[in-house]
């Protein structure tokens, strides 16, 4: 079983994270025509390469982002939401 | 008995005999003996009878891959035992497995006849027609086909489960295995050494058994394991499986491990691979490893008079081994026409034994029964590898050992994604690049020479160290193998006539192969299905390399171009009681459980909680009971438990913007101790939840959802806070606070001398809430409408929820207050045409259809969904959901819920919830129609169980009180 690296508390077994899919951008509802508003609530990206997604540690009720790339199944880092340039 | 003087037998206590029972007879053997060494050692040659063709087999590898020598126990407690590591004790009471009357005489032994018949690939082309045939065939097969018998009557038996943590797990205690947890030890890491055998050494014990520094050098290595004491040994363990980032499945006879392991150091060895020649499966025949156990491990004279077949240097070493077991070796025949260049040539000539090179064993003569071998037929190799007549030669023997190759015990490494290529420089498969964290030592490693193997040891050790941070010096490079190559390209002899064995779990032999790569199977993974090699019980550790070389040269290609099957755990066989386990599902019970269970309430599972369903009352039917529930709920006042209710408090500045945002209705100009509905839609605009938001302060409010959906409702409410910044406090305290609703028309009177809340119509209106003291208990109550009448929904801290409960019990008795259950709850707000989402919405429901787009608020700014309702909204409505009523005198069948909606030759709807009976005195039932059918009074053909249609006609809802008087 994989291990996830929560930001918070650390080196923790998969089970106790549910995945929240890929960390996506809301249009501006007000700006999109239909279409690209469909394409954001129903498509995802499923490309092989590094992702950010999220993920949520049941047990400490904790979000974060997770960057893997999910071809390999590697976690790269993890870090809390919104991640400043700087921090990188 | 054929029991060797010591050293022979290091494995088993001469003083301490034991007597066991194989297929009916007594045997004597000692406590270290497995079922075979002891079986063998009494002379029984027929252990087992193969799987398809019923042929008699004996001991093969003694490396736990002898799966034709498999028992069970006579009381049917235990099956699938090989036994070339079933420990015997005092009682074992053991038969072979499938068989017809025994072993000795096995009556399947006839299908063998039937062999020509049967060719690769038979049952696919033959069971299938005509078709109607075909169940007659599959009970014909069941008879034949599978192993040991399972015997019903076995009680259950759990096994412990347990955890373990280190910094490196070395697999194996061979020479490499225990020289790389000796340094990864001294390195200062804390480290788990396994062996599946029960004692360390593994090939130390027996391949270098006759040389007496490395007898000396063995066991100083695992005394000095032995006496560190960050270095925990387990031997008779395996590793049944490597997952995901170093998580691994320990076996042993007790209990499974799951260990998490920082890393992992795989010394495994290698399987000694069996030559192919015909008859090469009979009992006699068996790999040179397999001899060296025998005499070494357990001390048991393998052969009186055999025949080598070799092809390497430890073909010589073992000849050797025999002919100081007293064994008269009768040949040394080497495969290869150059022979050996290493001293032990010479030492083969010293010791008398005959020497034929360039020959290789092209048959082996069998007994009568073929219960054992009486000759090996010889014949010489020409340049091209290939026997020919001329210079056959007829040597008796009742015993051939073969040493013609190796092949890596690579299980665990293709597990963690290690890709294997063949190096011709020893003829065998070699590990590629390792992923991070994984290491590999010794004969797995293609490192052969037994100081080599101490050197990659500690070289893979160091690096693992280096990879965990400990260590930073030098580390040593790889040994390269410089001797002969210790295996042969091809050991495979072609028999024109009799079945050559490739496979001895399946029954595969050289012929097949030949026919499956004629029919077109010229593809590694292909062949391996179409003729099964591989996928017996061994996993095809004997037969993979072999099947590989022949599919090679079938294709004029190399091994690399061939290519090779993976492999997945387990590795090894696994009883399966070990991986059979108890299931953490959790279960919750609200605080006034026991009270419930006391009074004859009948638990439903809701999501992870109990909840009553109904109180039993007497002898009364339970759809009796439910009604009388809810009928004494609307005369008089009733109690329900609804501490499942989803509980969540929502504070901050900005926590009316952020309720916005996420429910589609109003809530910026609620006032203080006012309740609202509030519906959620995902961002495809469907319904996921609904409940009540009452607002307690400007900046708090008090926020209920469903028993079911509140922790994933939860969850997104937590992460749409992150994405829009908002500086608001979520708190879910579901299972902090227990819940339970008065209702019905004495509700009120029932509540007022228990609380300090003013309760008078005006004080406290419908939709009210309020905090105040219930019973002593701090309380938020809430004035819902749920089941639709006058009602308080009493929200306590849990650790007060019994004795609330308790004293509402006791304080309504003059009016005749009784508990009601789920199901009485779920007809009365049916009563009402209120909805519960997720039975009466779908993944694909949204608002308009579900007749709520009065709870959307207008010319908001934003909420989730908003925008994709906008845009349904402009397309035509596909469905409605209606309410449907049956006549009062109506006697037929009623539906059940996702029951259809037929009109004429279509499915025009579905019901979503429907009641065999009412307070009403009729059924009533939610459903989703097509807009044109939505209309009151419209009737309906709906299809119920077994086809039968019946008449249901649209009603507005609600059904009862419409004007909602009885609420207020």
């Amino acid at each position: 079983m994989k291990v996830i690296d929560c930001p918070i508390i650390g080196t923790r077994p998969a089970q106790e994270f549910h995945y929240g899919g890929e960390l996506r951008q809301m249009p501006e509802p007000g700006q999109v025509d239909d279409e690209h508003w469909a394409d954001y609530v129903f498509n995802r990206n499923g490309e092989p390469g590094i992702k950010r997604e999220w993920w949520y540690h049941l047990p400490s009720g904790t979000w974060f982002i997770a960057e893997r790339d999910n071809k390999s199944d590697q976690f790269i880092r993890t870090y809390l939401y919104p991640c400043q340039e700087a921090d990188r | 008995m054929s029991r060797l003087p010591t050293p022979a037998g290091q494995w088993i206590n001469r003083d301490q005999p034991i007597e066991f029972r194989f297929e009916g007879d007594t045997h004597r053997g000692f406590a270290g003996d497995v079922l075979s060494s002891a079986l063998w050692a009494n002379g029984v040659r027929v252990l087992g009878r193969s799987f398809k063709y019923h042929r008699p087999r004996g001991i093969y590898s003694m490396a736990n891959l002898d799966v034709n020598a498999m028992v069970e126990d006579v009381s049917g407690r235990r099956t699938n035992l090989r036994g070339d590591v079933l420990p015997i004790e005092p009682g074992l009471d053991v038969c072979a497995v499938n068989t017809a009357g025994g072993v000795k005489r096995d009556r399947l032994r006839i299908t063998e006849r039937f062999g020509s018949f049967m060719p690769v690939g038979f049952y696919y082309k033959a069971f299938h027609r005509p078709r109607s045939l075909f169940p007659f065939y599959e009970r014909q097969m069941r008879k034949v086909a599978g192993l040991g018998s399972i015997n019903p009557g076995n009680t259950p038996q759990s096994t412990p489960k347990e955890y373990a943590f280190c910094d490196l797990l070395v697999v194996g205690a061979g020479p490499a295995g225990m020289s790389a947890a000796i340094e990864a030890a001294e390195q200062g890491l804390r480290v788990l050494l396994v062996d599946e055998q029960p004692h360390m050494g593994a090939s130390g014990a027996w391949q270098f058994a006759s040389d007496e520094a490395v007898q000396r050098t063995c066991h100083d290595l695992a005394r000095r394991a032995g006496a560190l004491d960050n270095l925990e040994i387990r031997c008779g363990t395996q590793v049944g499986g490597w997952y995901a980032d170093h998580w691994i499945a320990l076996i042993d006879d007790q209990r499974l491990t799951k260990l998490r392991t920082a890393a992992t150091l795989v010394a495994t060895g290698c399987f000694e691979q069996p030559a192919v020649f015909a008859n090469n499966d009979l009992p006699g025949v068996m790999l040179g490893s397999a001899a060296q156990r025998l005499i070494h491990l357990y001390g048991v004279k393998p052969f009186e008079r055999a025949v080598v077949l070799a092809a390497n240097s430890d073909g010589y070493r073992m000849a050797l081994d025999l002919d100081h077991a007293g064994v008269d070796v009768a040949a040394l025949v080497d495969m290869r026409l150059a022979g050996e260049a290493s001293q032990w040539a010479s030492r083969i000539s010293e010791a008398d034994i005959p020497l034929y090179l360039g020959h290789a064993v092209y048959e082996a003569h069998p007994r009568p029964g073929k219960s054992g071998i009486k000759a090996a037929l010889i014949r010489p190799v020409d340049q091209q590898g290939r026997v020919v007549a001329d210079g056959e030669q007829h040597i008796d023997c009742d015993g051939i050992a073969m040493s013609v190759g190796w092949m890596p015990a690579c299980g665990l490494l293709y597990q963690a994604g290690v890709r294997f290529s063949y190096s011709r420089h020893i003829e065998q498969l070699v590990p590629g690049q390792l992923p991070a964290g994984l290491f590999a030592a010794g004969r797995v490693n293609g490192v052969f020479a037994f100081d080599d193997q101490l050197t990659d040891g500690r070289r893979a050790a160091l690096e693992a160290a280096v990879y965990l941070g400990k260590y930073d010096g030098i580390v040593p490079k790889a040994p390269t193998h410089n001797d002969a190559p210790p295996s042969h390209p091809y050991p495979i002899v072609v028999h024109e006539k009799k079945k050559a064995f490739v496979d001895l779990d399946e029954d595969i032999h050289l012929k097949d192969f030949v026919n499956a790569h004629q029919e077109g199977y010229d593809n590694v993974e292909l062949l391996k299905r179409y003729t099964t090699v591989g996928m017996g019980p061994s996993q095809g550790k004997l037969s993979n390399m072999n099947a590989t070389r022949i599919l090679a040269r079938l294709n004029d290609t190399s091994i690399n171009e061939t290519g090779t099957t993976t492999s997945r755990p387990m590795h090894q066989p696994v009883s399966i009681n070990h991986l059979a386990g108890r299931r953490f599902a959790p279960l919750r019970r609200t605080p006034m459980h026991r009270w419930h269970a006391g009074h004859g309430a009948q638990f439903i599972h809701a999501g992870d909680w109990l909840r009553p369903e109904y109180y039993r009352d007497g002898s009364k039917a339970r759809d009796d009971c439910i009604l009388d529930e809810a009928r004494r709920l609307r005369q008089g006042v009733g109690l329900i438990d609804v501490g499942t209710l989803g509980k969540i408090t929502v504070s901050g500045p900005d926590a009316v913007a952020f309720l916005e945002r996420i429910y589609t209705g109003r809530f910026a100009k609620q006032p203080i101790g006012r309740v609202r509905y509030a519906l959620a839609c995902d961002e495809g605009g469907v319904i996921i939840e609904d409940g009540v938001i009452a607002r307690l302060a400007e900046d708090r409010f008090y926020v209920t959802a469903t028993s079911s959906g509140v922790g994933a409702f939860y969850r997104e409410m937590q992460r749409w806070a992150i994405i829009w910044q908002m500086d608001v406090v979520l708190a879910n305290v579901t299972g902090q606070l227990a819940a339970m609703n008065i209702a019905g028309p004495q509700s009120r009177h029932v509540m007022e001398a228990l609380t300090d809340i003013d309760l008078s119509a005006d004080a406290f209106a419908y939709l009210g809430v309020r905090e105040g003291m219930v019973v002593g208990a701090t309380a938020t109550v809430l004035r819902v409408g749920f089941v639709g009448e006058l009602g308080y929904e009493i929200h306590v801290p849990a650790s007060h929820g019994l004795q609330v409960w308790t004293k509402l019990i006791n304080a309504g008795q003059t009016e005749g207050i009784g508990p009601f259950g789920v199901e009485a709850q779920r007809l009365l707000r049916l009563e009402k045409g209120h909805i519960i989402v997720s039975q009466d919405t779908d993944a694909l429901t949204h608002p308009y259809e579900a007749g709520l787009a009065w709870a959307i608020g207008k010319n908001k700014q934003f909420f989730i969904g908003q925008r994709s309702i906008g845009i349904m909204n402009k397309q035509l409505q596909t469905r409605k959901l209606v309410g449907i009523a049956f006549d009062e005198n109506y006697q037929g069948p009623l539906p059940e819920e996702c029951h259809l909606i037929i009109d004429g030759s279509d499915i025009a709807g579905r019901v979503t919830s429907i009641a065999h009976r009412s307070t009403l005195g009729y059924a009533i039932g939610l459903a989703f129609v097509r807009p044109d059918q939505a209309e009151p009074g419209t009737l309906l053909c709906v299809r119920t169980d077994g086809g039968c249609m019946v008449e249901a006609r649209v009603a507005a809802i609600p059904f009862y009180d419409p004007e909602n008087q009885r609420q207020n």
